[in-house]
């Protein structure tokens, strides 16, 4: 890679001392406005590239600009299923980056930090410590009016030299991403990027690494030969919706869900669709139910707070039996609570929101790539079903950034086109005997006799009643066709032991981190299981005989223990199994689980000297010191 | 309600659409109460109009007049309480073919539903919405609604409302409402008048429809009704037929003199007080924004769009 006015960058070739790794986890922590997120960005996309699986977490202050930064990036060869619980490698940018965040650096790890704004605890000697002139050497290479701007680029180069990733590949990101704009900018971020890349192979000995593929015991999944994409959650709900045939959608921004409005609202006018940004998250469930009314599946969405506000529409929906998918990016609650962390306090709200009983669908991505297909999935059931469909994503999965396998879109792709076609004479839209499928505004009726959707009780035709014995029967109509569905679905993804001591039980983005617990605790000699459940409300069947093999069920989940003891979905399997063995580990401390979070959680449990001696340790792949 | 359903009779395709098509079920509403003439003006709006039946959507939000879609036998839908405007410019905007009316009152339209009139106007969503007012709370029986009169006694102001009234013709002017009119339930042919001009404007209509509630708030409108000794005052519209007396008629284009004339005191005057027939309907303006973004990928088919997406994405 060649750049203007820049002497060639040095020969890729890692030196004879480069050490193999599979496995690294480095943060990176600045201010918001120094694009501290666009390394993670270039790296993760670069990773996804390269064929490495990637997994990266990152946080976003609340404020707009100003104010710490970090992305944590976990680069590795096998399969990555979580954030890492320490970093190995930290790049401070600022004294207080380097304050807040050293804590979070394993003892052994790598320190970077900017020799012009750091000054690090002399006294500390845990970790190897490397000075790099992060702002002047980046003024130094762009020049010019721009001060310290590109400084991120700067220490991309940096972490290329360092981990001899492809530096074509990364020229290429660097050129796409700044390529629209004018060409003086990509000219000096390629400047800045020769400078930080030029900067080790003087200045370090022997703190080169380069990845290698490590057998991961039968654990990593086979080689994929499909082409690898990389994007965040948001982005994969949002196309997921557009690969399952929804077209229309209205929203009101919050976070963390904005950016899935955003993406919509641009994307569908291609698509001959349309998504409209309301003046309030009631407008906007109400907007959405207008347009799924004339037969075309709608979306909207919000957080928590806004799913609140949409609560009574909701209770229409399930009443009329009018098909909606409402995505909830959770974050943490109650009230405004955090909005740039992720919990998973809004699952009751979820399944038993609104007044009245309003059964309904509760679904829960395990990853991104997840997120894509199961907004498929939840078009697929809001329409077969004609019911309120709930996505409970959350702020992790939100922006978190993953490569995957290509979807099969030629498979996948879900035709739109509302049915108008002409109602027979019989026609009933809410028949006691069949599941409600309404005919659209614009279908002619046979009979000449229209129906009305209503949120009244009503009798087969849509007429209002009092009748107990309607309403009893409704109610019954209303819950047994959530009963076919529970019926239809898969059993849910076991892993590991089918019987033993410990059955660990998720639900939504605790997937990752749940399966490398369960790597370490059968590593300790435990016979366990990991199920994970995306089909939360109504649970597929037959999950007590699964429980039944278990000594203790233990379900880890992001909200609080709460009165007596139990998370949410704990309380809901408690409550609908009535086995007491059925134990509950929880945190709300806004970040996602960490895997030793859970292993420790999982010892409280059971009785394990084995056990309890893994919880802490650890990882062995790590940066040692030179 | 228990009213057993109408027989509607199926028309014959091409038929005119007649008003035996159109009745449903039997009205719930109190003898004597205003909203009978309104639904009874609606069914002849519809003859004239005899848009193809399967395209009429009547839609309505919670309370007395909100009743309206089971009345009438057409495609139909009964939601929650102030939120039939955002859920009928979904129905608008998903299907531009439908003629979508809403029915409502008071309350849901100037109180719960207040800020979805404001937004609904301004964005000016192709829909005809039919505001049957009657100052009061009827459904829940007597309670002070955002357009009761100072002093009005209700079982919420036992002492005399004191909040000042909605001035719904302000309000719609102010919100951005590109077809405002008024009309009075005892007039039947003013009525159908200004709901077949507010159907065939295209952009947001209101109409808002003096209707009194006879259980609640008897008499609420006699000062608009000439056999009580009233004034029903119309509108002398300009006719642009350069007669020098035409120069001081009002003319609908005029949104100053809309504000003026919506100021004038109690029972005002009827008819339209507002048209704007060039601003742009949301509806044309998003598709604006499909038909450009299409050109853009040149109309690509659904599957090659994505694919093209997941491309980059690598």
């Amino acid at each position: 890679m060649v750049s203007p006015n820049s002497p060639e960058t040095p020969g890729g070739a890692a030196p004879a001392s480069a050490r193999s790794i599979n496995d690294v986890v480095i943060r990176l922590a600045g201010n918001s406005q120094d694009g501290i997120q666009s390394i993670g960005g270039f790296l993760a996309r670069l990773a996804g590239r390269s064929d490495q699986d990637v997994m990266t977490y990152m946080t976003i202050p609340s404020t707009i600009s100003g104010g710490p930064s970090i992305f944590q990036v976990r680069m590795g060869t096998g399969d990555i299923l979580s954030a890492g619980d320490r970093a190995d490698m930290l790049v401070a940018f600022y004294q207080h980056s380097y304050e807040a965040h050293i804590g979070s650096l394993r003892p052994g790890g790598v320190l970077i930090y900017d020799s012009d704004h750091v000054k690090p605890n002399a006294e500390d000697n845990r970790f190897t410590n490397v000075a790099a002139p992060i702002t002047t050497g980046t003024v130094e290479a762009v020049g010019g009016t721009s001060k310290d701007k590109g400084k991120n680029i700067y220490v991309l180069g940096l972490l290329a030299r360092i981990f001899d990733l492809e530096v074509p590949k990364l020229a290429a990101l660097i050129k796409e991403r700044f390529g629209g704009k004018n060409e003086d900018i990509v000219r000096n971020a390629m400047l800045a990027f020769d400078a930080g890349y030029a900067w080790p192979q003087n200045n370090l000995r022997d703190l080169f690494y380069r990845f290698e593929a490590v057998d991961q015991n039968g654990l990593a999944a086979a080689p994929s030969t499909r082409p690898q994409v990389t994007l965040d959650g948001n982005t994969a709900l949002a196309y997921g919706l557009i690969a399952g045939g929804v077209r229309h959608g209205a929203g009101y921004p919050i976070t963390p869900w904005s950016s899935i409005m955003e993406i919509l609202r641009s994307e569908l006018p291609k698509y001959g669709g349309m998504f409209l940004q309301c003046e309030d998250e009631i407008a906007a469930v109400s907007t959405a139910l207008g347009f799924s009314y004339t037969g075309q599946l709608a979306i909207t969405g919000s957080a928590g707070p806004g799913l609140s506000l949409k609560m009574e529409a909701l209770g229409w929906a399930t009443m009329a039996e009018m098909p909606i998918i409402v995505v909830n990016v959770q974050r943490g609650g109650p009230s405004t609570g955090m909005p740039t962390n992720v919990e998973q306090s809004d699952l009751m709200q979820a399944i038993y929101g609104s007044h009245g009983d309003t059964p309904r669908v509760v679904l829960a991505p395990k990853n991104v790539e997840d997120c894509f297909y199961i907004a498929i999935e939840a078009a697929r059931i809001a329409r077969a079903y004609s019911t309120p469909v709930i996505i409970l994503s959350d702020q992790g999965l939100s922006s978190r950034i993953e490569a995957f396998d290509e979807p099969d879109l030629p498979n996948l792709m879900v035709d739109p086109k509302p049915d108008l076609s002409e109602r027979p004479a019989d026609f009933k839209p809410y028949p006691l005997n069949a599941v409600t499928q309404h005919a659209p505004a614009g279908s002619r009726v046979a009979s000449g006799k229209y129906p009305v959707v209503t949120g009244l009780e009503h009798d087969e035709l849509g007429h209002p009643t009092g009748s107990p014995k309607l309403h009893a029967q409704m109610n019954a109509k209303r819950r047994e066709k959530f009963k076919g569905l529970a019926a239809s679905l898969p059993a849910p993804e076991l892993t590991g032991d089918s019987a033993g001591e410990v059955l660990l039980v998720t639900w939504g983005s605790n997937w990752g981190p749940a399966r490398e617990a369960l790597a370490r605790i059968r590593h300790a000699g435990i016979k366990a299981g990991h199920l994970h459940v995306r089909h939360v409300h109504p649970l597929p069947n037959g999950l007590e005989e699964t429980f039944a093999r278990f000594h203790k069920v233990v379900v880890a989940e992001l909200n609080d223990e709460g009165l007596y003891g139990f998370g949410q979905f704990a309380m809901m399997l408690r409550a609908r199994y009535a086995m007491p063995h059925i134990v509950s580990v929880t945190k709300t401390d806004g970040l996602t689980f960490k895997v030793s979070e859970i292993v420790a959680g999982v010892a409280q449990h059971i009785e394990s000297t084995a056990l309890e001696a893994t919880v802490g340790t650890a990882r062995s792949s790590a940066l040692a010191r030179s | 309600m228990s009213s057993a359903p109408a027989v509607a009779t199926p028309p014959a395709p091409g038929a005119p659409l007649t008003k035996k098509a159109l009745v449903a079920d039997h009205p719930t509403w109190c003898p004597g109460c205003g909203d009978f003439a309104v639904l009874a003006s609606f069914y002849r709006v519809l003859e004239k109009l005899n848009y193809p039946h399967e395209k009429i959507v009547t839609f309505a939000g919670i309370g007395c007049s909100s009743r309206f879609p089971y009345f009438v036998n057409t495609h139909g839908g009964h939601f929650i309480h102030g939120r039939a405007l955002p859920f009928a410019a979904g129905i608008s905007l998903g299907n531009d073919d439908l003629h979508v009316f809403v029915f409502g009152g008071d309350g849901d339209g100037f109180s719960i539903g207040g800020n979805h009139l404001v937004h609904t106007a301004r964005k000016n969503v192709n829909l005809t919405y039919v505001i049957m007012d009657n100052s009061v709370y009827g459904l829940t029986k007597k309670q002070t609604s955002p357009t009761s009169p100072i002093g009005f006694k209700s079982k919420t102001d036992p002492w005399g409302a004191f909040d000042q009234p909605i001035n719904p013709m302000r309000t719609l002017l102010n919100s951005g409402a590109t077809f405002v009119a008024r009309s009075h339930a005892t007039q039947v042919n003013h009525m159908t008048e200004m709901m077949l001009r507010a159907a065939k404007h295209p952009g947001f209509s209101v109409v808002e429809i003096l209707s009194e509630c006879v259980e609640f708030f008897e008499g609420a409108f006699d000062a608009a009704v000439p056999r009580k000794g009233g004034a029903f005052t119309l509108i002398d519209e300009k006719k642009n037929d350069g007669s020098p007396e035409d120069a001081a008629r009002h003319d609908p284009a005029d949104e100053v003199a809309a504000f003026k004339l919506a100021g004038q005191a109690w029972p005002g005057a009827f008819g339209v007080f507002y048209e704007n027939k060039s601003r742009k309907t949301k509806n044309a303006l998003e598709a604006e924004v499909s038909v450009k973004a299409r050109e853009k990928t040149k109309g690509a088919a659904d599957l090659a769009l994505l694919q093209s997406t997941f491309s980059r994405l690598r």
